[in-house]
């Protein structure tokens, strides 16, 4: 007994200590398939991204240094500033719409009512579908011929001609707003619900002995407790809008009159439809770059060092 | 009547006095609200093909056939090779993201070695960066390694952009396995290769679940690389077809197509939600907010 007890002890001791020096490089050998692979498919392009981005760089033939005159260019590229603007106009409208969408949901299938669970399943469903699907789907949803929300409309008394909505400056925005709310609101409102779901119960019951009332509580407890949720989706939000592509180029195809060319759209068009790659890379650096700022600022307003 | 209300645990500011009544028919309208969509698509794709585009739109069908589907054959080389191009990206990413992850994931949670936080940030930071930036040099990287226009080289990017989720779900998952049960195998002379095979496989087995979904619904759906990647008609994934299909023959769209083609893309990652949906909300909540 005493001397198994004792070697057990010993070679527990001896499998401790070998650990840290004889087996140095054994961790290595485990993460180094993931890094071999974030070097050469993420780390190298972004490097060339950037090498990229100060050469005029055809797709075919010599590329040649030409400094910063890629960037010089984009001062005066209006496209490029219509499109900078168009996706931050539409990241301004599509955000709030989402939360407030996600937040009322989240809201609904947090109570504890049964088959509510069943809800929560139902509103989080179109967000399993991929956004290149969904896009497609809302352009048969909102042609003016054959899709079902015109006619629904028009049978309501909302609207006596149908709407060209993918082609009618005034309507393509909404339209997009609501086909993307529809898409991603259940993302949000899972997010969002875990975040709910984390405040310690006992705070709404002291605060309901103190008289507080539903709206109070939710007021002065649920929401400012929330703010590391409401930073983390925000920031999943903004970016996922800021990098819209799938649905400008399916729905709309960047028409009415370019209106719809999101700065991804743009990019790619440089890149892919003008071969011009150097100019491409230069506005994906300034992409990047936009996007590391705004991420940045966002988790600075919403910064949260409560602890529960 | 005169008993008190029970403390509900879990409700958000907690008991609420609304009719629950009122409740659910708010709950009800957006269900079909956020249903109507897929529904109605599921049902238009049944209908004969004068009907799934008739305009006006109708709602039931006069009676269901599966003609639209078989119309969809028509595009390209035919719809199963086009669901196959997907099934066969999304498996090989599936199987890539698994290995890679659980490796990593293994490695950093148990093991000290050199550079091992910067390698552990420098994975994890990829995240930051929109892989929509890196596009242009990815493609020339593909065409230098004679990848470009292939399926393994488009899983090859799917699997790097599934690796920051990956490794960071699996690291959680390894870190989480108490230690005593790999000093046990140790002392049973177990390598850390075969414990991993052995031992720990499946006590991590929800975080591999979750990383694997991920990554199959990420592949399937994926939409602009494989639209840059693959340039060749034999070699498109389901979402490229389906804008083929929606540009239509000679201007004119055939809608009943396009519908059959939406629940064919639909239908998978709808069954492995519902099915999986534990791993999947789990790895949203825990993976996103924990960090």
């Amino acid at each position: 007994m005493g001397i198994a007890s004792f070697r057990r002890n010993t070679a527990a001791r001896s499998a401790a200590q070998t650990t840290p020096v004889g087996r140095r490089y054994t961790g290595l050998f485990f993460a180094l398939p993931a890094i071999i692979f974030t070097t050469i498919f993420f780390i190298l392009p972004l490097l060339m991204t950037a090498f990229m981005s100060l050469h005029q760089w055809p797709l075919l033939g010599q590329s040649r240094f030409i400094g910063l005159e890629n960037y010089v260019n984009m001062t005066r590229d209006s496209q490029f500033w219509n499109s900078l603007w168009f996706t931050t106009r539409y990241t301004l409208l599509v955000t709030p719409a989402i939360f407030i969408l996600a937040f009322i949901l989240a809201l609904l299938v947090n109570l504890p009512l049964r088959l509510i669970g069943t809800f929560r399943t139902i509103y989080f469903l179109p967000a399993v579908i991929g956004l290149g699907t969904s896009s497609l789907l809302w352009v048969w949803l909102l042609n003016d011929r054959v899709g079902p929300i015109n006619s629904l409309l028009n049978q309501l008394g909302l609207m006596e001609r149908p709407v060209i909505w993918l082609a009618d400056p005034n309507a393509v925005m909404p339209a997009i707003i609501v086909s993307i709310v529809w898409k991603t609101a259940g993302f949000t409102m899972i997010l969002l619900l875990a975040g709910m779901q984390a405040i310690p119960t006992e705070l709404y019951e002291v605060a309901k002995v103190d008289g507080a009332n539903y709206w109070q509580r939710m007021r002065f407890i649920m929401l400012p407790l929330m703010r590391r949720t409401f930073a983390l989706a925000l920031v999943l939000s903004v970016i996922g809008s800021y990098l819209a592509f799938d649905q400008f180029y399916i729905m709309t195809a960047g028409g009415p009159q370019n209106q719809t060319i999101s700065v991804v759209y743009w990019i790619y068009k440089n890149s892919f439809t003008n071969f011009n790659l150097g100019y491409g890379a230069a506005l994906s650096i300034i992409l990047l770059l936009i996007l590391v700022v705004l991420s940045a600022v966002q988790l600075y307003i919403l910064r949260d060092d409560t602890t529960y | 009547m005169a008993t008190t209300a029970q403390p509900r645990s879990n409700s958000a500011p907690v008991a609420i006095r609304w009719q629950p009544i009122l409740i659910y028919v708010v709950c009800i309208v957006l269900a079909i609200l956020f249903l109507f969509p897929i529904v109605w698509t599921g049902i238009n794709s049944l209908k004969p093909p004068s009907e799934a585009s008739a305009s006006p739109p109708t709602f039931l069908p006069s009676r269901i056939e599966f003609e639209n589907y078989a119309k969809l054959n028509n595009y390209g080389k035919g719809v199963w090779t086009y669901v196959s191009n997907s099934l066969v990206t999304a498996l090989i990413t599936v199987v890539g993201s698994v290995v890679l992850s659980t490796l990593a994931g293994y490695g950093f949670a148990r093991f000290n070695f050199p550079m091992k936080n910067v390698s552990f940030i420098l994975i994890l930071a990829t995240l930051m960066i929109p892989f929509q930036s890196i596009l242009i040099p990815l493609f020339l990287i593909l065409t230098q390694l004679r990848l470009q226009n292939t399926l393994f080289g488009l899983s090859l990017v799917y699997i790097t952009f599934q690796l920051p989720f990956g490794v960071f779900i699996m690291r959680n998952a390894f870190a989480s396995v108490p230690r005593e049960i790999e000093e046990a195998a140790l002392l049973d002379g177990c390598s850390a290769l075969s414990m991993l095979y052995r031992v720990m496989f499946a006590l991590v087995r929800p975080g591999i679940i979750t990383v694997g979904i991920y990554a199959f619904l990420n592949s399937w759906n994926e939409f602009l690389a494989a639209l840059i990647f693959m340039t060749k008609e034999a070699n498109f994934t389901m979402p490229i077809l389906l804008t083929s299909v929606r540009s239509g023959y000679y201007g004119a769209i055939d809608w009943g197509a396009l519908q059959a083609g939406l629940m064919v893309s639909i239908i998978p990652c709808v069954l492995i939600f519902l099915l999986l949906q534990r791993y999947y909300v789990g790895g949203l909540t825990g993976g996103a907010l924990k960090g």
